[in-house]
């Protein structure tokens, strides 16, 4: 008797956890799926650039120059990467001390003030579209930059800039949920030992949220070096090494978006573009094991 | 006994909620004094009213005052960090900082201008020892503080809090974290220290209070009922409240 009542009580429970079951590991298949075909097809493209079209890899990581209509088609990328690298750093450098200390402001100075209305500010500028950081870059970081210093005011300064403000949500989201997860009881043992707040925040609270904020950072510099459009409306995009600051150059993304309509499938041109896709995702992926890395440093 | 802490008509207010009412009050040096009542009476509000803890929570109003060796410690003239370092205090969890055991001990001397590395490891040492830790821990200093127990952790702390010399140590429930053993030893250890500090600590364990302090407080709703000797508080009550807590009837 007891028995068969435990069997009814089961019975549904046993079909509501294959049900979920079910459903969770079809929604994940999607996902592997979707991922892996993404990668696979980004890799088998681009891949061909070398082992189809026999353009060398060192030449594509190290050549400087990029002419893909020239006589014949020259496929050096490096102009691009190191576009996209020093805009995307020297985005992070901007940014990463102007959220810290907003950060630490609205944690540790005016935590009333800044929950209220500092956080919800900072938040909407992550919602802003980034053809209007572009818009706004060019109507007036290009200008100032180009009254003041020597150049046209497009380059790497005009697209760090703009692209400093815009990873300026994620790190200072990043860097707040890590200074409010510090658990209480550290600060009040730094001050309970006579430290003053700036001593407590140099010694106990920077040190301790530091690899939060490396993560920070790094996905600040993940979402810069994705970033195209605004880039691209501000770098002024000549395929070249600029010489300074001031002066026109290209980023991955912005060389993909820029020349992809003009290239047909399947042409050395194309492939090379993928190729440039490639070098992105792959450097993604490494920003995301820094990260993974990153993460598993905390301290606490 | 000489007192060294007088709180003359102390109220505190948290907002418009009054935390302590018109409590007088006299700790006498260099011996432990034990604050006991239910919870939510105002022991550890009292207890951070000594090194101003109070003072960085928003909307607390104090009146009255409190005075440490005859110093009005609210006055202006008074700087906090100094008071602090001159009032140590523990808390009910371990808060060991995310550093070495030795950077830990050191933090305090550090904070306070000693960079020499042979007075600093000096420190460390006295301070370990006072705290009854360093033969467990003088292998491996430059191991996390969060590698060791809970009760190795606390004495690491009460060691932090010794290492810049403080007069007062104040431990609010230090030990209601750890485990008999651990609970133990640093009983013992305050038993220690007794000579040299001056010691308030919060307790919920009336036996503990009997067992270490030479004088108790008994609080009720924000007021100082009754404060005597330790033996004569417990043994010969003069307070109703105060007998019908220590007998366990409420509370
Ligand atoms: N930051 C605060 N803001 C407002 N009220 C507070 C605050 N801290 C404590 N209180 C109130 O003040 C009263 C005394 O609190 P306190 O922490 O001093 O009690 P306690 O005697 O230490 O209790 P316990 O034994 O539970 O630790 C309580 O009623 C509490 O709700
Ligand atoms: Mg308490």
């Amino acid at each position: 008797m007891a028995q068969s009542l435990e069997r009814q009580k089961a019975k549904p429970h046993i079909a509501e956890e294959w049900v979920g079951k079910v459903y969770t590991l079809l929604c994940i298949a999607f996902l592997i799926t979707t991922i892996v075909s993404i990668v696979y097809f980004v890799a088998s493209k681009g891949l061909s650039t070398f082992f189809v079209n026999h353009v060398s890899l060192t030449n594509l990581v190290t050549g400087l120059k990029w002419s893909p209509d020239g006589q014949p088609p020259v496929f050096g990328a490096l102009p691009f990467i190191f576009g996209s690298f020093s805009t995307s750093i020297l985005a992070a450098v901007i940014a990463a001390p102007l959220s810290f200390c907003a950060a630490v402001f609205m944690i540790e100075i005016a935590p009333k003030f800044g929950r209220r209305y500092l956080q919800p500010v900072i938040e909407l500028l992550a919602g802003i579209p980034s053809v209007v950081y572009g818009f706004v870059g060019l109507s007036v970081i290009v200008p100032f930059f180009r009254d003041v210093f020597p150049g046209q005011g497009v380059g790497i300064a005009a697209g760090a800039l703009v692209l400093s403000v815009m990873i300026l949500p994620t790190i200072t989201t990043i860097a707040t949920d890590a200074l409010a997860a510090l658990p209480k009881g550290l600060k009040e043992g730094s001050y309970a030992l006579g430290s003053t707040r700036w001593q407590t925040i140099y010694r106990i609270v920077l040190p301790t949220t530091l690899p939060a904020l490396m993560t920070g950072i790094v996905l600040g510099i993940a979402r810069a070096f994705g970033e195209a459009l605004a880039v691209q409306m501000v770098i002024g995009n000549a395929p070249h090494i600029p010489h300074s600051l001031f002066e026109s150059a290209s980023t991955l993304t912005s060389a993909i978006t820029l020349s992809m309509g003009n290239t047909a499938m399947g042409s050395v041109a194309n492939n090379a573009l993928w190729s440039l896709a490639l070098i992105l995702m792959f450097m993604t992926f490494v920003f995301v094991f820094i990260v993974r890395w990153l993460e598993g440093r905390k301290k606490l | 006994m000489n007192s060294l802490i007088e709180i003359n008509d102390l109220d505190l207010f948290y907002g418009d909620f009054h935390a302590l009412k018109h409590v007088n009050l006299e700790i006498p040096e260099k011996a432990i004094t034990a604050f006991i009542g239910p919870s939510g009476c105002g022991k550890s509000t009292l207890l951070r009213t000594f090194n101003r803890m109070n003072d960085m929570i928003a909307g607390t109003r104090i009146e009255g005052k409190v005075e440490i060796a005859g110093t009005d410690i609210y006055s202006k003239e008074v700087d906090v960090e100094t008071l602090r370092k001159r009032v140590g205090m523990v808390f009910q969890q371990p808060n060991p900082f995310p550093k070495s055991i030795y950077d830990n001990v050191a933090y305090g001397p550090r904070l306070h201008g000693i960079s020499d590395r042979k007075k600093l490891d000096e420190i460390v040492e006295t301070s370990l020892r006072s705290a009854a830790l360093w033969n467990e821990v003088k292998d491996h200093l430059k191991r996390s503080a969060y590698s060791i127990s809970g009760g190795q952790q606390q004495r690491l702390c009460i060691a932090r809090a010794l290492a810049v010399e403080p007069d007062i140590l104040l431990m609010d429930e230090a030990t209601s974290a750890l485990d008999p053993i651990s609970t133990l030893k640093i009983e013992e250890l305050a038993q220690e220290l007794k000579d040299r500090y001056t010691i308030v600590m919060v307790t919920h364990n009336m036996h503990q209070a009997a067992r270490v302090s030479q004088q108790t407080v008994f609080f009720l709703n924000g007021e100082v009922v009754e404060y005597s000797e330790t033996e004569q508080l417990f043994s010969n009550p003069t307070d109703q409240r105060t007998e019908d807590y220590i007998s366990g009837r409420f509370g």
